[in-house]
């Protein structure tokens, strides 16, 4: 698919950009690779080795920081991240039966992405918004107090934003969260 | 351009006359100052519309305000916050629909809005002015002495508060032993959770040799459940600076690098800023004040790595590469950064520092107990009426945080223990609340300061389920280099999970003091070292809700699900209908106004959601 390509080629050239900008500095591995996964989604194979072969270091070695750090994922993930905070004060709160709850609905037993490919689903270090426990995001939308029983309405919720926008993502501002908590 | 001191009180005198107005002190500052928290616990919660709609409002009615943003507040349960000047009035909870009301009868007609002010629970009074309030009575702020106060967004606010005094003072003044000297009569220790004299750490690395030093802030917070460094990083980016460029000069390094997470989009973003107008004003770079002093701050993005806590891993991880520790010796102070000499301290280590040399070591000595001086800076959360982010002396009474300033445990539940220090810490049960914290009082009940993570449990928690919890994290998190964290943690939390299944045997409980042991001993870094510590203070204080759920397969708290039945009391049942709507698993049987309804054992998973729900309080567990 001749899109695809071009759309790929993009995204390299993207890359270009971030390792221009940050190659030269010593021990900047990590950061370039946030930016590859920000701009790729994950970090498959084919772009670590890039990388390695960019920065002249052993694809073992990049492979190897990649493997290490949370942040990092070497599989594609669905359109919407749905992260779960395991922090203590969320724990306290009952955030293990929300994980289960959205493991349940979308049937996840293997892997943390659903079979429609929309939601990627796992638990995450705290978000430090421990006042609003329990706390999950979807992207960069932060719902606190958040109940097993809503786990049903935020998924609805996502599912219609797909119908009603086609393939259009809905506009958002970059890092700021831009909808209230349900239960507010 | 800022060239000498002179230029730092030109900049002072213009904006002193706001932050006078928000301390209330005599000022001649014009018009409402409206400031909006902008932490990640209010932007989580929509703060930003708040403040957008109060930017939009206040222009459209020709108001004289200014809307001003800041970091954390610290009442995080009560956000998104307000707060006006002059007058101090705080309004909780602020929704965008409300911003109409506040511009209207506040800045137009200078009444309170009553509904949104802070309610005492004890009392029921409606507290006005934030000071009154009885959380932060009790506090008193160094390390977050301008989160709040200022936009960290401005430096000239900063320096407003004597930002960068103390920097011109010791390169202008000072020498660098002298400077080693006042962080070491300070007696500061260091705040990422070790405890070890700060000053003693920057004679360590001022005595070491080589032409290349480094500076190195530890923002890596990884402890679940606190926040404190990333709220200092939100709320005053620039004391962190400052501090860095301070004991940059002291210990003769030119370069500096904060090691953040990356997953603390909004620090970034601050630290950012922060570094780029602190260059631009000349507070950062060559020839600092006109002086031979060279320094400059770069950011270091952490990836997600509990272990990266431990300096030495944070150094590899800094370099980007594996965050893996090392053995020490050599420490860090002898080999650290690119192998060069390193200083490494915590964000609240260094957001003490400016303070110390402005008001004197004397003064910050003052405050705390014999060995642990100054304040702590506590995350508060968990089963807690107010949570937030508290400082407090050291010394301070547990009792006086969880119950004073934390306002007790919520919906009238008991009290059942504290966990301080996250994953290397241990849980505090009532019988020790009054013991005033410090570093050795904690140590001495198992437990530890750690960072500051302060989780408040009540008696719906299960103790076996929080050791276990801790665990698993710290097991996640093991780097995986040494056998005894390795395999070691991993076995201990197969026999937690037995137990919370309902498959331990007595046995275990002295299998896994023993596996404690071990592993405390023959780890090669502090996580393994330390892992232990929750299943080890439960043990010693919760002993019997361990027999409890081995010898009666009995989980006390209703947490373990394994060892749970739902149950509805036909007597109090009103056949309401609510608990089967809640139910995703359609286990609750039942017709409204009809007979009780009951729960379908086989189907029911167990969630609890319609214990939760029931208004006659007529389901419960056996």
């Amino acid at each position: 698919m001749a899109g695809g390509e071009k759309e790929l080629d993009e995204k390299y050239r993207q890359l270009d950009e971030v390792i221009e900008r940050y190659g030269h500095q010593e021990g900047q591995l990590i950061r370039i690779l946030k930016e590859a996964q920000d701009i790729f989604g994950y970090l498959p194979e084919e772009v670590q080795t890039y990388i390695a072969g960019k920065l002249d270091m052993p694809v073992s070695e990049v492979n190897g920081v990649v493997t290490f750090y949370a942040l990092f994922h070497t599989e594609p993930r669905g359109k919407y991240g749905i992260s779960v905070c395991m922090g203590t004060a969320c724990y306290v709160q009952g955030a293990q039966g929300i994980l289960d709850e959205f493991r349940r609905q979308l049937d996840l037993h293997e892997g943390d992405t659903s079979a429609d490919g929309l939601f990627t689903v796992k638990s995450t270090r705290c978000v430090g918004a421990c006042g609003l426990a329990p706390v999950l995001t979807v992207e960069d939308e932060v719902y606190g107090k958040f109940r097993r029983q809503d786990v049903a309405k935020l998924l609805r919720k996502y599912r219609r934003r797909e119908v009603i926008a086609g393939d259009q993502r809905a506009e958002r501002p970059d890092r700021y969260p831009e909808e209230t908590a349900p239960g507010h | 351009m800022i060239n000498g001191l002179n230029d730092l009180i030109d900049i002072q005198k213009k904006r002193l006359p706001d932050i006078n107005a928000r301390r209330e002190k005599p000022g001649d500052a014009a018009g409402w100052q409206v400031l909006v928290c902008t932490g990640t616990g209010c932007t989580s919660s929509a703060s930003h519309q708040v403040r957008e709609e109060l930017a939009k409002q206040v222009q459209l009615k020709k108001v004289q305000a200014r809307v001003i943003k800041t970091g954390c507040f610290g009442f995080c349960k009560m956000g998104p916050l307000v707060v006006i000047y002059p007058g101090q009035t705080l309004y909780c909870l602020v929704k965008k629909e409300d911003v109409a009301e506040i511009v209207e009868k506040h800045l137009l007609e200078g009444q309170v809005v009553e509904r949104l002010l802070y309610e005492e629970p004890a009392s029921g009074e409606r507290k006005r002015r934030l000071s009154d309030i009885q959380f932060f009575r009790a506090q008193y702020r160094v390390a977050l002495r301008n989160c709040g106060l200022i936009n960290p967004e401005d430096i000239t606010e900063y320096i407003a508060c004597e930002g960068y005094f103390a920097l011109a003072d010791v390169l202008l003044n000072w020498t660098p032993a002298q400077v080693v000297d006042a962080i070491k009569q300070s007696g500061l220790r260091g705040r990422g959770g070790a405890g070890f004299p700060t000053g003693r750490k920057w004679e360590l690395a001022a005595v070491a040799e080589g032409p290349v030093k480094y500076v190195v802030c530890n923002a890596d917070e990884g402890d679940p459940g606190a926040f404190m460094d990333r709220s200092i990083l939100e709320g005053d980016p620039h004391s962190v600076l400052e501090a860095m460029a301070i004991a940059g000069y002291a210990i003769g390094a030119r370069e500096g690098y904060i090691y953040v997470r990356a997953e603390y989009p909004i620090a970034v973003d601050r630290l950012e800023r922060a570094i780029a107008q602190a260059r631009q004003y000349g507070l950062l770079g060559r020839r600092i004040f006109n002086t031979n002093f060279d320094f400059d701050i770069d950011l270091r993005l952490g990836a997600g790595a509990f272990v990266c806590g431990e300096e030495t891993a944070l150094l590899r991880s800094a370099v980007g590469e594996r965050g893996e520790p090392r053995p020490r010796p050599p420490y860090p102070a002898q080999c650290g950064l690119w192998g060069k000499p390193t200083l490494l301290n915590n964000v609240e280590t260094y957001a003490n520092v400016p303070v110390i040399i402005r008001e004197g070591p004397a003064w910050f000595a003052s405050l705390g107990t014999e060995n642990s001086r100054g304040t702590k800076v506590f995350s508060l959360a968990g089963k807690v009426l107010n949570t937030g982010l508290i400082e407090v002396p050291m010394g301070t009474t547990l009792r006086t945080v969880v119950f004073d300033i934390g306002g007790g445990i919520p919906e009238g539940r008991q009290f059942k223990a504290v966990q301080t220090g996250g994953p290397s810490g241990g849980c505090i049960p009532e019988r020790y609340l009054d013991t005033p914290i410090d570093y050795e009082s904690l140590k001495q009940l198992g437990s530890m300061m750690g960072s500051g993570g302060m989780i408040v449990l009540d008696e719906t928690d299960c103790i076996v389920d929080i050791a276990k919890f801790y665990l698993q994290f710290s097991q996640d998190e093991s780097c995986g280099q040494c056998t005894p964290c390795r395999v070691g943690t991993k076995r201990m939390l197969e026999i937690l999970e037995r137990i919370t299944l309902g498959q331990g045997q007595m046995g275990d409980l002295n299998e896994l003091e023993e596996l404690s042991r071990e592993v405390m001993d023959a780890s090669l870094c502090g996580l393994g070292q330390t892992a232990p510590n929750p299943v080890l203070s439960t043990l010693k204080y919760f002993r019997d809700e361990y027999e409890a759920h081995i010898r009666d397969k009995r989980c006390p708290a209703g947490v373990c699900r394994a060892l749970l039945d739902y149950v509805i009391d036909e007597e109090k049942c009103v056949a309401c209908g609510l608990c089967a709507r809640e139910c995703v698993a359609k286990a609750i049987i039942g017709e409204k106004k009809g007979q009780p309804y009951f729960i379908d054992r086989q189907k029911c998973l167990k969630c609890g959601a319609c214990l939760a729900r029931c208004p006659k309080g007529a389901i419960y567990t056996a």
